[in-house]
């Protein structure tokens, strides 16, 4: 299925690959995650409240609907990271802890 | 004199006018934002291998894009930026950021929050399917890196940024499938006098409609959201709503754009004890400020956005009539000619924007309207439903006791998206004026940290 994002134009960058759930993705210099994730698939994570995908909302840091992890578990919020090659994502792993606590 | 601290949080037009001012009086103001590159949220950078023109990026906006771009550059060397870095709680003359894990103190004597808005969201059944993005996101994704949110996609919601992100969609190619205003056109004519403070701005917004229109764009006015239609697996299929004339109608599309005009960035004005006063006109509570930026806290000044709604123009204004407020209480000397001109910019401006939350209102009864399987928040999927319940049997009508039995505001966004429309469905719900609701308190940190944090003294 095609991607939910649309490229409408800076599309000569250089091309990268990144790895979700296993998966190569095609991506973009200076893409974030979410973007390079959207561009290729259609979401980011699954709500942990039972209320279907979730592909972000805000993409300026400010609702936190972008999590995703690393295969090695760290957290990242996909609209501020920049992709970098061989990144590996998974939107499989249980859902990112936050904290809102000091 | 002592070395006085001076720090700037936010590196938008208002915060890059401060520093220039501050700069221009011979001091070396610390200016910390969180994006990775200066220019706030109007004239935010696309990334550096990006090649689109400054004309293509911000149109009619494009000469100031560059002037405010320039005035950053060429302070380079005599402030410290910290870029990439979070502030998340202020306590004792103290800023708590964070540069990713590291831990950063960063002590001040005068504070000049330019900390911006972000979008002002009313729920509708759906919002919280996958292809909804609030219109300030639909924007950076064009902006920053050069995508639409769909292969169709609906504007919902109201404001002059409704019409202006949807006609920079249609001018880069991506196709509007409908513009959807809340607002009826009559308020528009009713607002015309406040309008006329800014005409040539006006007229920019005439022709944005205009353009939609010729360009064949479905724009409907007056318009009751039913809901974003989809499923949990899909994502966003269709929207639903009633048009002017109270017929139901279907768009179908993959993604929606929706806002209401913007709401201020205030939690770090809120942990720095800075007063409030609630705003009939938008509805909202606003940070008390004197015309020169003053905060009810001696050393804590406001400027742009983060202040007041004004718009881009007035944020440069008012970044350096802060700049200068805090010089002249540092005892600088400072024109007071000068000063009256800023003044009397915000004062059109301010006029200006009680024109467009006049012409654009906050659609409070729609709060009322909305179904009880209604998401309000999108964080924790807590319908409206859960809400009505806890203010109707537990009493809970203060904002932050219906948000600690309900959880409304307690997720991850911490309240930026539902706080304000939460706040209208408890009203309705125990029927009390919404200011007698209050507002949710501000709460460190401002957002969800990394999770391992180390030491760093700045
Ligand atoms: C998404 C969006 C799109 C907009 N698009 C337009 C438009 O196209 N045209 C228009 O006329 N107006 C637009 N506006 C309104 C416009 O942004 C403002 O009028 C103008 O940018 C305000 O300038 P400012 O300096 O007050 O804030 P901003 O430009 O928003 O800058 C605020 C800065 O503060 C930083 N910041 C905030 N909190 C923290 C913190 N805790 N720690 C560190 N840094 C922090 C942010 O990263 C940001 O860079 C838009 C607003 C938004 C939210
Ligand atoms: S999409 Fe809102 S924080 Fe990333």
């Amino acid at each position: 299925m095609s991607g939910r994002f649309v490229r409408l134009s800076e599309t000569n960058r250089s091309q990268l690959t990144i790895i979700v759930d296993g998966q190569p993705v095609r991506a973009l210099e200076g893409d974030t995650l979410l973007v390079a994730m959207l561009g290729a698939g259609r979401y980011l994570r699954q709500s942990e409240f039972g209320d279907g995908q979730r592909a972000g909302f805000c993409l300026m840091g400010a609702c936190q609907d972008c999590w995703v992890r690393t295969e090695d578990g760290a957290r990242l919020r996909a609209c501020s990271t920049v992709v970098r090659e061989g990144m590996r994502i998974s939107t499989r792993l249980p859902e990112a802890t936050w904290s809102n606590a000091v | 004199m002592v070395e006085c601290r001076v720090v700037i949080v936010g590196a938008g037009p208002a915060g890059i006018r401060c520093a220039e001012t501050l700069v221009a009086a011979g001091l070396r103001p610390t200016v910390i934002d969180e994006g990775r590159r200066d220019g706030g949220q109007i004239y935010r950078r696309q990334p550096e291998n990006f090649t689109r023109s400054y004309d293509m990026l911000y149109g009619s906006e494009a000469r100031r894009a560059e002037a405010i771009h320039g005035g950053f550059d060429a302070l380079r060397g005599k402030i410290d930026y910290l870029p990439e870095t979070l502030v998340w709680n202020i306590a004792e003359r103290q800023l708590y950021a964070a540069a990713g894990t590291n831990q950063i103190m960063v002590p001040f004597d005068v504070l000049i929050l330019c900390s911006g808005a972000v979008d002002r969201l009313m729920p509708v059944k759906g919002w919280n399917l996958a292809g909804t993005f609030s219109l300030g996101g639909a924007q950076i994704a064009l902006k920053s890196q050069a995508c639409a949110i769909g292969k169709q996609v609906v504007f919902m919601g109201t404001g002059a940024l409704l019409y202006l992100v949807a006609a920079q969609y249609q001018k880069m190619g991506a196709h509007v499938a409908a513009v959807l205003d809340t607002s009826p056109w009559s308020l528009r004519l009713s607002a015309l006098p406040k309008l006329l403070a800014q005409p040539s701005v006006l007229w920019s917004g005439v022709k944005l409609d205009l353009t939609l229109r010729l360009a064949g764009v479905p724009v409907y006015n007056g318009i009751d959201p039913l809901e974003i239609e989809g499923t949990a697996d899909a994502g966003v299929q269709g929207v639903s709503f009633k048009d002017r004339n109270g017929e139901i109608r279907g768009v179908a599309c993959d993604a929606v754009a929706l806002g209401y005009h913007l709401r201020p960035e205030t939690q770090l004005a809120d942990l720095a004890r800075c007063a409030f006063t609630f705003d009939p006109g938008t509805r909202q509570w606003l940070l008390q400020s004197d015309p020169d930026g003053r905060s009810s806290v001696a050393g804590v000044y406001l400027a742009g956005d983060g202040a007041r709604i004004r718009g881009a123009r007035a944020a440069e204004a008012s970044g350096r009539l802060a700049a200068m407020a805090a010089l002249h209480d540092l005892g600088h000397p400072q024109s007071a000619e000068i000063m009256a001109g800023l003044r009397r910019t915000l004062a059109r401006w301010t006029r200006f924007a009680q024109g467009l939350a006049q012409a654009f209102p906050w659609p409070a009864q729609q709060a009322a309207r909305l179904s009880d399987d209604t998401v309000v928040c999108r964080c924790e999927a807590v319908t409206a439903a859960e809400l009505r319940r806890v203010v109707l049997e537990t009493d809970a009508i203060e904002a932050n006791r219906a948000k600690a039995f309900s959880r409304v505001g307690m997720g991850r966004c911490q309240g930026r998206y539902c706080g304000q429309a939460a706040a209208e469905v408890i009203a309705h719900a125990a029927h009390v004026p919404v200011e007698q609701v209050g507002r949710l308190r501000g709460q460190a940190p401002v957002k969800p940290l990394p999770v391992v944090i180390g030491e760093d003294a700045a």
